[in-house]
């Protein structure tokens, strides 16, 4: 039997630029087991909660990610809203989903470029980023900012957009899935970006289920879970159904992310078709007083937010389960048995956040 | 399997080669900004109490304000442009520019001198109202 030998990846690695360390025990070149590590990015912003005031704090929730930076803002505004008994105007819904949607196209489009990369293509890499920019462009009209947007708020949000603005962001919407179409084409059936994903890190449908994985790694394996489905602030309205994919591997997860990149350009023009009028924002009195767990959708799978305040203006307990954290397992299981030269593409295909996951 | 493997790039690459380049020349060509971007905190130094209220808010503490002095101060490369002092000035007197403040190779606190119109408004009424009765 060949020589068990152990392989170091990370927590500097050329494909990742965020710290996960993993041990590869190896015998010749199949990984035979995995034994991550994390905890090199911990930056302690859940504790921060104790000393900054409730409604500062969506400034230190929305800087946990710098992707998702919106949707950990609006978790943890929904969570202190449900506890305040706050009732959101339904424009600031509307619009919490449109950019939420934006976020979502974003990041799985930073992300296939950043597969592209991974498996070598560099040229792919490049024209995913250059759409990526328009949508970056979106941001700072409507936010004034590129990845840290500060417009959510507890009670609502500090900006509206402007409905002819939002006619005109729905025509660049449309330049930008012209783009993107020419892009997802090539993922979808370039022979070489098949040749390194096709049946590379299968996670069946029964493994992703007993190993907690969510978002594009668990409807990828075929289980269609969407936390958009329990209808939280405007989805409830919106008609859409989980993007799901059979084979479970990296080819499907890919896939997963190409297909829901349609779907939230999609869902961002039913939120311009239907969006109310009103006010976006509200005074918000008093302190929150009681707990909730809230439960979101982030491009990289449901998040979950333990919220609980003690009627000061300070919470008391303010805890964030990222999609990372619960990817890691699947991860792991996908890893063994691989070739070494698969890592870095299994890896990738999770989406790993890592300073998301330790905040 | 096709006999080109690059066959559906092909055409997206032949595109970009006869498109103009997708980079700004920055620094020749000028960043066009927007409104809403933000940039730097700007300061309407007439309008200022002196109230203390943004060096409060600031989360990174950023700002200074020195009420025996009257001066109100900023560390640029401390701010996150959050805007929070901007909402929370009573006076309205902070305002978000949507140009990024100029780079810095040392760090430093730039000083505003306030003059607050207070006093001096409130007392002349007064007195206008002595002498008429
Ligand atoms: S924008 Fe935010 S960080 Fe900057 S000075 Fe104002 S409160 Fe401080
Ligand atoms: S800038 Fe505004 S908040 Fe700050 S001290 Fe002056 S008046 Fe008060």
């Amino acid at each position: 039997m060949p020589k068990r030998t152990i392989i170091p990846f990370g927590p500097q690695h050329p494909v990742l630029p965020e710290p996960i360390h993993l041990d590869l025990a190896v015998r010749d070149e199949k990984v035979v087991e995995v034994i991550p590590s994390l905890g090199f990015v911990h930056r302690g912003l859940e504790l921060l909660v104790t000393r900054k005031d409730f409604m500062d704090m969506v400034l230190v929730a929305e800087r946990i990610c710098g992707i998702c930076s919106f949707i950990h803002g609006l978790g943890y505004c929904q969570g202190v809203e449900e506890i305040m008994n706050l009732q959101v105007s339904p424009r600031a819904k509307y619009l919490r989903a449109f950019w939420a949607e934006l976020s979502r196209v974003h990041s799985h489009i930073l992300w296939l470029g950043l597969a592209a990369d991974a498996f070598g293509f560099e040229s792919l890499f490049m024209h995913s980023w250059k759409i990526r920019e328009k949508i970056l462009d979106i941001f700072e009209e409507t936010t004034g900012g590129r990845v840290i947007f500060g417009v959510c708020k507890v009670g609502g949000l500090r900006k509206d957009i402007e409905n002819d603005v939002l006619e005109r962001i729905r025509k660049t919407m449309d330049e930008i899935e012209a783009d993107y179409r020419t892009i997802a084409k090539v993922f979808k059936e370039d022979y070489s970006v098949k040749h390194r994903n096709c049946g590379v890190g299968v996670l069946t449908a029964d493994e992703a289920y007993k190993l907690g994985a969510v978002g594009p790694t668990l409807r990828a394996s075929g289980i269609s879970q969407d936390m958009r489905k329990i209808g939280y602030g405007a989805y409830g309205d919106l008609n859409f159904e989980p993007v799901v994919e059979k084979d479970g591997d990296c080819y499907a997860r890919t896939m997963v992310r190409v297909r829901e990149v349609y779907q939230s350009f999609d869902l961002m023009r039913q939120c311009i078709d239907k969006m109310p009028e009103g006010p976006v924002d509200m005074k918000v009195t008093g302190f929150p007083k009681g707990e909730f767990f809230s439960r979101l959708e982030q491009p990289r799978g449901e998040v979950v937010y333990y919220i609980k305040g003690d009627g000061t203006k300070f919470i008391q307990r303010y805890r964030v389960r990222t999609p990372t954290f619960a990817n890691v397992p699947p991860l792991v299981k996908m890893l063994g048995g691989c070739d070494l030269a698969d890592v870095p593409v299994i890896v990738l295909t999770i989406d790993p956040c890592i300073s998301c996951t330790e905040r | 399997m096709p006999i080109n493997p690059f066959v559906k790039m092909t055409a997206t690459i032949i595109k970009s080669l006869f498109s103009p380049s997708a980079c700004k020349m920055y620094p020749v060509e000028k960043p066009v900004f927007y409104a809403n971007t933000r940039g730097h905190i700007a300061i309407q130094t007439d309008k200022c109490t002196l109230c203390t209220l943004c060096a409060k808010k600031c989360p990174t503490y950023a700002i200074m304000v020195d009420r025996n002095a009257k001066l109100w101060k900023i560390e640029r490369t401390k701010c996150i442009m959050c805007l929070n002092c901007v909402y929370a000035c009573p006076k309205k007197c902070l305002t978000n520019e949507n140009q990024y403040s100029s780079p810095v190779t040392v760090k430093t606190q730039e000083v505003f001198n306030i003059t607050p119109p207070a006093p001096a408004q409130v007392a002349e009424p007064c007195g206008q109202k002595e002498t008429t009765t």
